[in-house]
């Protein structure tokens, strides 16, 4: 290697001396940044806390970003450092060779261990997230394998068909309603449905997320911790709507809902006797042969 | 080594064959190809409708899609037959002694226009096939942006955005599987392996073909009411829709024929026709990506078109294959459709990377750092991405327990991602870098790829899925990883090939300007969209809460920023190749990669006129004794490439 080709600071003892400084640099930053996205951009993470499941998906969303910043600055003063650093200067042959290694065995070998680990890490933390809060929210299927402790849950069936969403309340007569309303503290099982093409559920404050899919039974658990309204989307494309399928439901104290739901159910009993019986799926609403999920003197028939 | 293309004699007849023969209108090109396309589709809309008029499904719905797709299939044979591509299989069907398509020696502009069989003639058609696609589908991106100026105000119908959006997406995901490997791939790799030729010309020639009928298909849709599924085409909405959806099927279908021809060709060209001395350990990792993408496309690739013909029998034979309802399940669907899905997103990675590991040690003087990382980091992605396309269906309600295994699998895949980077870390550790325009791209690739990386931990995390999936939140991940990852690459390696490719230098200073506006509005415009997803906006919607349309207004106005910066490129691009030509010298960039040690720029036929003899790693930048990558640099080396001696 000729003298002029490895000028001093592409020396490997320049470098050498550069690394704590680096390092330093690395740690300091790094744990600035994950501070401040612990502490000050944390706490208003969405989705919020108004379920335990909303609560659930915003301390791993807060745990992951935490863990951004030691990435990305560690990437950035690398690249960094090095274009400034070893960037070719003016008067230097441009074409000359610097320095001539392949490999480095030390830092590959570090390279590998430390990704596989982190990576191991987060299916973990992952997976263990998943399973506590009962399926964090997300829809389990015909027969969910995480399920909450207490048997007394609020059954709430989300029937989507194109372009609206409705709930059906069997432990309120089999009654179907347009809004919805669900009371604190309550441990809730969403039954998600479909009569026609693939929708999604997603009730974006309570962290609630499940396709509904013709002819399957979605199952999605959610408890619920704070007052307030919360945005309910269709969040998989269904055809021209899609983007007009949203409603909004409320949390409510528990004698409000109760109130609600008697009220509901006195006011849709006409309704509710038109309507087939309560079954986790249905047949898709097609009018003709094989009849539909509204018979035809049904006033929503025609909604 | 060449193909020998002249006249047999003897046996048979070559009466007729294209290539040879007669001038004018008549001979094989895209015009003779246009005209075949136009009667067959008239007779197969003709047979189509014919044989099915008496059906009552036909009579009642005023849509027809068996005289759809015959029209179509009809119309891609007259396609074929016009260009003449039918006539060497049939006449050596039949025991006639055929004559080639277009000779590889063919001088002139019109052989663009022809189906040729030199594999430098297709990379060029294939780079401005590409760039036609990309830039309609950005369009399309725009009229998207546009609709979302407003939560509430429409620009578009409800019908027309979410066509518009269909369009966009699927254009995009069809083109961007061919972006490295149509262009680059079928021209560059033969020529840095030391190939006169690649393996299965006609393959290659035909895998070009399908994209601009392809291209047609899919667009064609347009006028008649599109598709409203989206690229992912979930059933039963995609059974459900109207005859535009089978431009869906049929576009799809093609791009994925002509991406299994294409890789089937670089894959056998990569394994048998490496010179001598061009052993595995020496062969570029340009080439390692190509070998590992070809693969994955050749696995991948069937089973989408599986699913597209289970979805085609839904649709005119009217099963119900995925309609639940009658027996058939929506998850078939799902499956088949991110079985092929999935593998396919990473297959946009690998060429991308590909290129940044190629073209960094240029610009760094120094040997690839862990080339055998590098390689392993392809392959493993390349495997790895066959197990991971149910984390694309966490919330589906399918089986739950399945969920820890695919988000591992999933979290695996930052492994090899991550080889990437250490290769181009250890590579600029040291090294004497030069930021030129290509290199700028290639870092502009590293810093991207970060937070589409870093997002794809978000993604995959099952409880942040249920916030996240869906959202645009996943739509800005994407984006990074591919617009920010491989079209950057894309972008790099033209700016780093064409000298080689045309004989002309494009300006540093015109590429710099593109570069840095691309890059600081590519982010601008796609870094708000995470927050956007976070605070909870679904994809593909044309009205979203109030609060966001701060955040949509500056990513709508970013995107057109974005556009004009590649209407820039695209505008001084065509300048500088059509107006201000300026001669290339011989290996502006000092590259040891073997393509640049050919006599002239651009290459002549066949290449080499005589196979190379590969005497080194093509990496050695850090050692000035170490020997030529070939015995024919010495006699190349002070030749003028461009004839201005």
């Amino acid at each position: 290697m000729s003298q002029n080709a490895l000028d001093d600071s592409r020396s490997v003892e320049a470098t050498r001396k550069a690394i704590p400084k680096l390092i330093a640099v690395w740690i300091v930053t790094s744990l600035i940044g994950s501070l401040l996205v612990w502490f000050v951009l944390g706490p208003h993470l969405p989705p919020g806390t108004m379920t335990d499941q909303a609560a659930g998906a915003q301390f791993d969303i807060r745990f992951v970003s935490t863990l951004v910043p030691p990435v990305l600055f560690f990437i950035w003063i690398f690249f960094g450092y090095s274009l400034v650093k070893w960037r070719v200067k003016p008067g230097e042959d441009p074409l000359a060779p610097a320095a001539d290694f392949r490999g480095n065995s030390k830092t590959q070998g570090a390279w590998y261990i430390i990704t596989t680990v982190l990576v191991l890490f987060l299916a973990a933390f992952g997976t263990y997230f998943l399973v506590v809060p009962a399926g964090a929210g997300g829809g389990e299927g015909p027969s969910p394998i995480w399920t909450p402790k207490t048997k007394n849950m609020l059954q709430v069936q989300v029937i989507a068909q194109q372009w609206r969403f409705t709930y059906r309340w069997p432990q309120f007569g089999g009654m179907e309603t347009t809004s919805i309303y669900l009371p604190v503290n309550t441990e809730i099982q969403f039954n998600v449905t479909s009569l026609d093409v693939i929708h999604d559920f997603w009730a974006y404050q309570l962290g609630v997320k499940a396709d509904a899919n013709p002819d399957v039974n979605n199952v999605a658990f959610t408890k619920t911790q704070q007052l307030g309204r919360f945005t309910v989307r269709c969040d998989e494309l269904c055809g021209v709507w899609h983007g007009a399928m949203y409603n909004y439901g409320y949390v409510v104290s528990q004698a409000q809902f109760q109130q609600w739901a008697t009220q509901m159910e006195a006011q849709n009993a006409a309704v509710t006797k038109l309507l087939p019986k309560y079954a986790t799926t249905y047949t898709p609403s097609y009018a003709g042969n094989g009849g539909g999920y509204y018979p035809p003197q049904d006033p929503n028939a025609n909604l | 080594m060449a193909i020998d293309y002249s006249k047999a004699t003897g046996t048979g007849s070559s009466s007729g064959a294209p290539g040879g023969g007669g001038g004018g209108l008549l001979r094989p090109s895209i015009i003779t190809g246009i005209i075949g396309g136009v009667i067959g589709w008239l007779l197969g809309h003709w047979i189509g409708n014919s044989f099915t008029q008496g059906y009552q499904q036909v009579q009642g719905s005023g849509s027809n899609d068996i005289a759809e797709f015959m029209g179509y299939i009809f119309m891609i044979i007259g396609w074929f037959a016009g260009l003449g591509a039918l006539n060497y299989p049939i006449q050596k069907l039949f025991g006639v002694e055929a004559e080639a398509e277009e000779p590889v020696t063919e001088k002139g502009w019109t052989k663009y226009f022809r189906y040729t069989l030199d594999h430098k003639t297709v990379g060029v058609q294939y780079l401005f096939g590409m760039l036609v696609y990309f830039f309609t589908a950005g369009l399309l991106a725009l009229a998207i942006r546009t609709e979302l100026l407003s939560p509430t105000y429409h620009i578009w119908s409800p019908d027309t955005y979410i066509e518009i959006v269909g369009e966009h997406g699927t254009m995009m995901m069809m083109m961007m599987t061919s972006v490295v490997l149509g262009p680059f791939g079928n021209y560059v790799v033969p020529l840095m392996i030391g190939s006169k030729r690649v393996a299965f010309p006609r393959l290659e020639a035909l895998s070009f073909w399908f994209t601009p009928i392809s291209y047609f298909i899919l667009l064609s849709g347009l006028w008649q009411g599109g598709f409203q599924s989206g690229w992912t085409g979930y059933a039963p909405l995609s059974v459900q829709q109207g005859v535009g959806q089978d431009t869906y099927i049929l576009g799809f279908g093609l791009q994925g024929l002509s991406m299994v021809c294409a890789s089937t060709n670089i894959v056998a060209t990569i394994i048998n026709y490496r010179a001598p001395g061009m052993s595995w350990s020496r062969l570029p990792v340009m080439g390692w990506s190509m070998l590992s993408l070809g693969f994955t496309m050749i696995l991948s690739i069937p089973v989408l078109i599986d699913g597209l013909y289970v979805l085609a029998l839904d649709r005119t034979a009217q099963t119900s294959l995925l309609y639940s309802g009658h027996g058939g399940s929506s998850f078939l669907w799902e499956n088949l459709f991110w079985f092929f899905g999935h593998p396919e997103v990473y297959l946009l990675a690998i060429p991308g990377f590909g290129l940044v590991a190629e073209i960094i040690p240029v610009f760094a003087r120094k040997p690839i750092f862990a080339y055998k990382t590098s390689a392993a980091g392809f392959i493993g992605l390349a495997i790895l991405s066959f197990f991971v396309w149910q984390h694309h269906l966490f919330q589906s309600g399918m089986n739950p327990d399945m969920r820890p295994l695919f988000m591992l699998t999933t979290e695996l895949i930052s492994i090899p991602t991550g080889f990437i980077y250490l290769v181009g870390m250890g590579t600029l550790w040291r090294a004497r870098i030069r930021l030129t325009t290509p290199m700028l791209f290639m870092l502009g690739v590293y810093f991207n790829f970060l937070f589409g990386g870093l997002t794809g931990v978000y993604v995959s995390d099952v409880p942040i899925n249920v916030t996240v999936h869906g959202s645009f939140f996943v739509m800005a991940h994407f984006h990074y990883t591919i617009m920010g990852g491989v079209i950057f690459a894309f972008f790099g390696a033209i700016y780093y090939w064409t000298p080689l490719v045309t004989g002309y230098q494009l300006s540093e200073k015109l590429g710099k300007i593109h570069f840095w506006t691309m890059i600081i509005f590519f982010n601008s415009t796609f870094l708000p969209l995470f927050a956007v997803g976070l605070l909870g906006m679904p994809r593909r919607v044309f009205e979203y809460a109030h609060r966001l349309q701060f955040l949509n207004q500056w990513v709508s106005i970013s995107a057109y920023l974005l556009g004009a910066s590649l209407l820039f490129f695209a505008v001084t691009f065509v300048w500088q190749l059509a107006v201000t030509r300026k001669p290339t010298v011989r290996n502006p960039w000092g590259s040891r990669s073997l393509e640049w040690y050919v006599e002239s720029y651009p290459p002549p036929a066949y290449n080499f006129k005589r196979v190379p003899v590969v005497l080194s790693w093509p990496y050695e930048y850090g050692d000035p004794n170490a020997l030529p990558v070939a015995d024919i640099v010495n006699e190349t080396k002070d030749l003028d490439p461009v004839g201005r001696a």
